[in-house]
């Protein structure tokens, strides 16, 4: 039925003149469960439903969307649509051009053990009142935070060229947050992750793997432990990443600077642009030897996977940086074909259907190295610090300058982890700081993290991305520089 | 985007179909249509005109409640929202600090009306014309031009069952420029409920201006500087404070301001209002809850004076509620949303012929916090940063990465520029003033 509807608006687009046009049509549900200290401080279900129509009409790219799904809706949205792109037409210099993609007939659909919809309300809040009755067990915890959220997304694709494509993906997060406050001096502690907690494309088995309620009260000792603690010196040392920190990192230094339309200045009026320029892809010197970085959205049960983009390109894992050097970008069809290059690497996603599509990451991986366990890292390092989950993140709009601090630090001495340490921060150059990457910890240590709310674009989108990463060790980089000022 | 009177219906449906079924219903209707072109490279990148309309409604049950949203908004898919929220409410516990909703309340509409034809309906073609007057600008000094030319309009409708009914219209216009020179940028926006806010041609000047004067720039040693804060970055700066003036930050203790109320947080030159009907501002004169909202004095010459609270946190502290509660359920309560910075009477130009040596900021950029007591964010400086020699402009600088308090910042302002309606591209519309403010703390430099 709704099938019929985006082949309507197709038809009418192209019946307009429009040389390409292409038609999303997405239903999503969602839950959130939230839970502040003994009582649940907020429950949402959302219901969403649309259609969104993409044109190019003489090069220029129009975008329209409506909720309306009758004759009448997909007649409006498509000739809105054209009427957008003729605008646009009239203010391009050369016309869009499109890396050719086959016609893709099929169906995905993403990993989901247990269906989280399934799952008992009663049993989501339980397991959230049971955390904050372990955080809040630990004398001095003053706030103690929880949250469930689940979203299930039905995308209907088709395109002017033939591709029909029908995906359905689960994505079901987690998280609790431990805080402590007292003597002019604010702490927290989250856990599996900050901001949002891990999210994986699953459903409810994940919130079992990462059993909540068995770190719940680690987490609240921890915050309290924290206000006592004495600061991250500021100074120049060896650092070891932990892993979900290490994830930010390479969200916010490779994946971003990384993105083509942003290399190409596309996006340089908010997000910003990018050093790895294009004069720079198959020679600059991103990294040690040691780092590799994927673009990786076939990983399964990752965040950012997917079996198709938002323009009907096929999933793909592809290298970024292979032994240090720069090699590779997202990209979209036309920014592709802007350098060159034969095939889209299939990273264009919006964030529901009333966005346009953009280039967003997908999975971002750093591919693990030799070093073995953090516990064997750390006993390879004579003096250092242990840096671990995210506080805050800020970099520059070229991806060069980053300032990162993490909830907590760890001093390492003699290959032994000492004392806890508040207030940790790392900051420096990009490149100088992969190159002086001479470590990364296996397998056994690498997770996949989550990142449910990467912004970008204007009007700006969330999107959900991935980022792979086990520990990595880095030579002297400073620290400590952020609480003094 | 649906009519008022379509946005009537279903109110009425919502509020009629849970009658005898849930003990309360608050429903909200929020639609729009706004239309965004962006542009880089002197040409047209994107160009989208999302019509959207979404329905949340809030069920109370025996002293629980829940909320439901969605876009289905044919009238037998919101009695079905109904249905379900209710079903889902059943399932919660009691919250015994539920409030009854909120009753009818005098309409403060006639105070605010900021609806613009011009910017409600501009057409795709009329916004196309200010694209091509901006790369038309942009060529003339051999730039690339980048940014967004927005319009459109929207509307949000609370009502309940205990009769409560609220309906704000506002309309919108908007535009962001970023001009780029090789090693350079500059930068302007502007925007608000009137299309008299934007004026592309001498915002496409003035960023023009700035890149061409802001280029090749020299790298600066970091340290303590005395900087020259366009509102811009004064908005931007300051765009993670506010938060820190609501009762419930206070009742969590995550305020900086814990057990300071009535003492001197700030500097004695610093007051600062939540007022939703200032001449300059935008934004539904009610909250999440259908409450008008209060204008409050939050700092008066650096004193902190008042909070902001929703009807929860405000019976905690048996205050009356300001209007600044956001939607129900949620964990944070109230939030101020209209700030006015009191200015001064000190122009730019006299701000930087009073400065021997400093740096001027257009914008900073990626502001985040990184220590919550004592309120220091981090971010860089973005578009247009120059350095000020013996009271003149002496060239562009490379850019910095500040860490700096802002509880310290606003103690140090030496002067004030007038107030004036700001954007920034990372926090919420604001009037607040230009600011020149003694030893900024720039930790360390970039590459360009």
């Amino acid at each position: 039925m709704l099938n019929k509807e985006a082949e309507r608006a197709l038809d009418i687009a192209t019946g307009l003149g429009a040389s390409y046009a292409d038609v999303r049509i997405i239903e999503s549900d969602s839950q959130s469960i939230d839970t502040k200290n003994h009582r649940v401080s907020g429950v949402h279900y959302g219901a969403s439903l649309g259609i969104g129509v993409r044109v190019l009409f003489k090069g220029g790219w129009g975008f329209a969307a409506t909720q309306d799904l009758s004759a009448k809706g997909s007649e409006t949205v498509a000739k809105m649509a054209v009427e957008i792109a003729k605008a646009s037409a009239s203010c391009m210099d050369k016309p869009v051009v499109l890396a050719a993609e086959p016609v893709h007939v099929a169906e995905w659909n993403s990993p989901c053990g247990k269906d989280p919809f399934a799952v008992s309300l009663d049993t989501k809040i339980a397991l959230l009142l049971n955390c904050a009755k372990s955080m809040l067990s630990v004398k001095g915890v003053t706030l103690a935070l929880g949250s469930l959220e689940f979203i299930r997304d039905k995308k209907y694709f088709a395109s002017s060229e033939g591709s029909r494509i029908t995906q359905l993906a689960y994505r079901s997060g987690c998280g609790i947050e431990a805080h402590a406050s007292g003597n002019d001096d604010k702490q927290k502690r989250s856990y599996p992750n900050s901001f949002g907690g891990q999210w994986e494309l699953a459903g409810w088995e994940m919130v079992e793997r990462w059993n909540l309620p068995g770190n719940a009260q680690r987490v609240g000792e921890e915050a309290v432990a924290l206000l006592s603690a004495p600061a991250c010196p500021e100074k120049t040392s060896d650092i070891i990443v932990g892993a979900s920190q290490l994830g930010l990192q390479v969200h916010e230094s490779c994946g971003h600077p990384c993105e083509l339309d942003r290399a190409l200045g596309q996006e340089i009026n908010l997000a910003g642009a990018s050093f790895l320029t294009p004069d720079k892809l198959g020679k600059f010197q991103y990294g040690s030897t040691l780092v590799n970085l994927v673009a990786d959205a076939t990983e399964v049960g990752s965040l950012g996977s997917f079996g198709f983009d938002d323009e009907g390109v096929e999933a793909q894992r592809t290298f970024l940086i292979k032994d240090g050097i720069f090699c590779g970008y997202l990209s979209s069809r036309d920014t592709a074909a802007a350098i060159g290059l034969k095939r889209s690497g299939g990273d264009m996603r919006a964030e529901s259907w009333d966005s346009v599509p953009i280039i967003r990451m997908t999975n971002i991986n750093l591919l693990p190295g030799n070093a073995g366990s953090l516990e064997q890292l750390i006993s390879d390092t004579k003096d250092g610090i242990l840096l671990e989950t995210n506080r805050s993140w800020s970099i520059d709009q070229l991806r060069y300058n980053f300032q990162f601090s993490t909830e907590c630090g760890w001093e390492i001495k003699n290959g032994k982890r000492g004392r806890l340490l508040k207030n940790a921060s790392y900051g420096g150059i990009t490149p100088e700081f992969w190159n002086a990457c001479d470590a990364i910890c296996g397998k056994e240590e690498y997770v996949n993290w989550g990142v449910p709310n990467c912004g970008k674009g204007q009007p700006e989108q969330t999107m959900w991305t991935g980022h792979g990463a086990s520990p990595a060790r880095f030579r002297n980089i400073k620290v400590g520089m952020a609480h003094n000022v | 985007m649906i009519s008022k009177e379509d946005c009537q219906k279903i109110i009425d449906t919502a509020i009629s179909h849970a009658t005898g079924k849930a003990d309360g219903i608050e429903i909200h209707v929020n639609s729009g249509l706004y239309a965004t072109s962006r542009f880089a490279n002197n040409e047209m990148t994107q160009n989208q005109a999302p019509d959207t309309t979404s329905v949340s409604v809030r069920t109370i049950v025996e002293g629980s409640q829940a909320r439901l949203s969605s876009d289905k908004i044919g009238l037998e898919d919101v009695k079905q929202l109904v249905d379900n929220a209710i079903t889902v409410t059943k399932l919660l516990e009691k919250d015994p600090k539920l409030l009854p909703l909120l009753g009818p309340q005098e309409s403060t509409n006639n105070l605010v009306n900021r609806f613009d034809d011009k910017a409600a309906y501009e057409t795709a073609e009329q916004r196309a014309a200010q694209v091509q007057t901006i790369i038309k600008t942009a060529k003339a000094d051999k730039l690339q031009g980048a940014g967004t030319v927005s319009s459109g309009h929207s509307f949000l409708a609370i009502a309940n069952s205990a009769g409560l009914n609220q309906y704000y219209r506002e309309s919108e216009a908007e535009c962001s420029i970023t001009m780029v020179a090789p090693g350079s940028s500059g930068w302007a926006k502007a925007g608000g409920p009137f299309m008299k806010y934007v004026d592309t041609e001498a915002m496409a000047i003035k960023a023009a201006k700035k890149a061409v004067s802001s280029a090749d720039p020299v790298e600066i040693e970091p340290g303590h500087y005395t900087v020259i804060l366009e509102p811009s970055a004064v908005l931007d700066l300051t765009g993670d404070f506010w938060y820190d003036f609501a009762a419930t930050s206070h009742l969590d203790k995550l305020s900086c301001f814990l057990g300071k109320v009535g003492k001197q947080v700030l500097g004695s030159n610093i007051t600062i209002y939540d007022d939703v009907y200032h001449p300059l501002q935008s934004g539904s004169p009610f909250d999440a809850e259908g409450m008008p909202r209060k204008k409050v004095c939050l700092v008066e010459k650096g004193v902190l004076k008042n909070l902001v609270y929703g009807r929860r946190a405000a019976k905690e502290f048996s205050v009356e509620p300001t209007g600044h509660g956001l939607t129900e359920p949620n964990s944070r309560g109230e939030m101020p949303r209209n700030i006015v910075i009191e200015g001064g009477n000190s122009s730019l130009d006299e701000m930087i012929r009073s400065t021997n040596r400093g740096v001027l900021l257009t914008r900073v950029w990626y502001v985040r916090e990184v220590d919550e007591s004592k309120k220091i964010v981090t971010g860089m400086t973005r578009d247009g940063t120059f350095l000020v020699e013996n009271g003149k402009i002496k060239c562009g600088v490379k850019n910095l990465r500040f860490n700096e308090s802002i509880i310290e910042m606003l103690n140090k302002v030496e002067m004030l520029g007038p107030t004036q309606r700001t954007l920034g591209e990372e926090s919420s519309p604001a009037v607040v003033p230009a600011m020149k403010v003694a030893y900024f703390n720039f930790e360390s430099t970039t590459k360009f």
